[in-house]
């Protein structure tokens, strides 16, 4: 496997961003109450990460180290923009339905810790595909997701009405299925001994962007205190 | 003009309640919800923050971005506004009450990566409010995250000490907690406003 294959695996497989990770999980949980809108949300995100990972791959030796995170903020806003102006434009159906979700891609986690973690080290080339790698990985976890919700919830396949089986259970397409679909999910995930970013000590804001370890930081101190 | 108001913070806070139908801030939700005690001093940070954001956010788009017909930089703008404002906040606080800065500093940085309140300023800007429901908005979302993480924070500690079957034990407990707290907070949406 050469090293730009490795990336792809790495982020769709090893280190997928959702379910391994557990990153991004606010759009995960949101918009994927069916598949179309899952699979919305996570193209839109995998455009924006391969152009924010290869920009600031590009820049990595121009942008000084002490104000990084305001200028990846700076080019991640400018690239949602772009996204947020485009999808008005070609798609308002979908646009609509994903709504506060598409600015909100700026706060998502997983774009911002790519950058810190993995596209400020590396040349564009391995960045670009990385971005492809975990933008994939979150399209195929928010497209899955949905689809496991949406069959439970309307009983439809990407908005196709399947033979009446039994009476859709609604509750899978409201809020609470969102948190009963993961909640499960990590358990079967537990249960089959894979190591994700939950059965860690800090749960949740593991990895997540780079204020958060500072209160994850302080969040240990206390507990070894206590 | 004061009932609008007055349905603007049942709405935030409980009807449309920020983080178990709207889904923003769950990582600091699942992350910082093991004690009641820091839950507490964090949805605090979240009422002052989101209070200050939004009156912020609101005076920008009205008196900058719309005159210069710039709306559609308001992401870009906001985000960067609400980064620099947790910082100085953070600095203020620091320098003239470091009591309330013992309590809610550690939360501050935590703040900005919250995508609750970019979510507000957005929100607010696409419903037209003006400047006092914009504010009444954000305290209301925010206070809607406080009662919510600190529900959450009384539960887990609850849990800690049942007996829970080995695959659902960390995470997915949690997670199933807040299903059963978002199915009680569907009841809020059949009030008649």
């Amino acid at each position: 496997m050469n090293r730009y294959m490795e990336r792809i695996y790495n982020g769709v497989i090893k280190e997928n961003p959702t379910i391994i990770l557990m990153l991004g999980m606010c759009p995960t949980l949101a918009v994927t109450t069916s598949a179309i809108n899952g699979l919305g949300m996570g193209l839109s995100t995998l455009a924006v990460l391969i152009f924010s990972n290869m920009i600031i791959s590009m820049m990595r030796n121009i942008i000084p180290d002490q104000v990084r995170l305001p200028a990846y903020i700076v080019i991640v806003a400018s690239l949602v923009t772009v996204v947020d102006l485009i999808m008005q434009a070609y798609v308002p159906g979908l646009y609509s339905s994903l709504g506060i979700y598409i600015p909100l891609i700026v706060v998502n986690c997983i774009i911002l810790g790519r950058a810190e973690a993995y596209a400020n080290k590396v040349s564009p080339d391995l960045a670009i595909m990385d971005g492809i790698g975990m933008g994939l990985g979150f399209t195929i976890s928010l497209t899955v997701i949905g689809l496991v919700r949406e069959f439970l919830g309307s009983a439809t396949l990407f908005g196709k009405a399947l033979p009446e089986l039994c009476k859709p259970i609604a509750i899978f397409v409201k809020a609470p299925g969102a948190f009963l679909v993961m909640a499960v999910l990590v358990a079967v995930l537990n249960a089959a001994h894979i190591k994700t970013a939950a059965n860690k000590k800090v749960e949740g804001c593991d990895g997540c962007c780079a204020s958060c370890s500072k209160m994850c930081n302080s969040d240990a101190k206390e507990e070894t205190k206590a | 003009m004061n009932t609008s108001l007055i349905m603007i913070i049942i709405t935030t806070a409980l009807v449309n309640n920020v983080v178990l139908s709207q889904f923003l801030g769950i990582c600091s939700f699942l992350g910082v919800s093991k004690q009641i005690k820091t839950s507490a001093s964090l949805g605090g940070a979240v009422i002052f923050v989101m209070a200050i954001s939004s009156a912020v956010a609101n005076l920008l788009y009205t008196y900058l971005l719309a005159p210069l017909h710039l709306e559609y930089l308001n992401t870009i703008v906001f985000i960067l506004v609400i980064a620099t404002l947790v910082q100085m906040v953070e600095m203020f606080l620091k320098k003239t009450s470091p009591a309330i800065y013992q309590a809610l500093g550690i939360y501050l940085p935590l703040i900005t990566t919250n995508c609750a309140v970019l979510g507000v300023a957005i929100t607010n800007v696409q419903d037209g409010y003006n400047f006092i429901q914009s504010v009444t908005a954000g305290v209301g979302t925010a206070i809607g995250y406080t009662i919510a993480i600190i529900l959450l924070a009384g539960i887990r500690e609850r849990i800690d000490e049942s007996n829970i079957p080995a695959p659902f034990r960390g995470a997915p407990v949690v997670l199933l907690s807040a299903a059963l707290m978002a199915i009680a907070f569907m009841g809020f949406g059949n009030l008649a406003l």
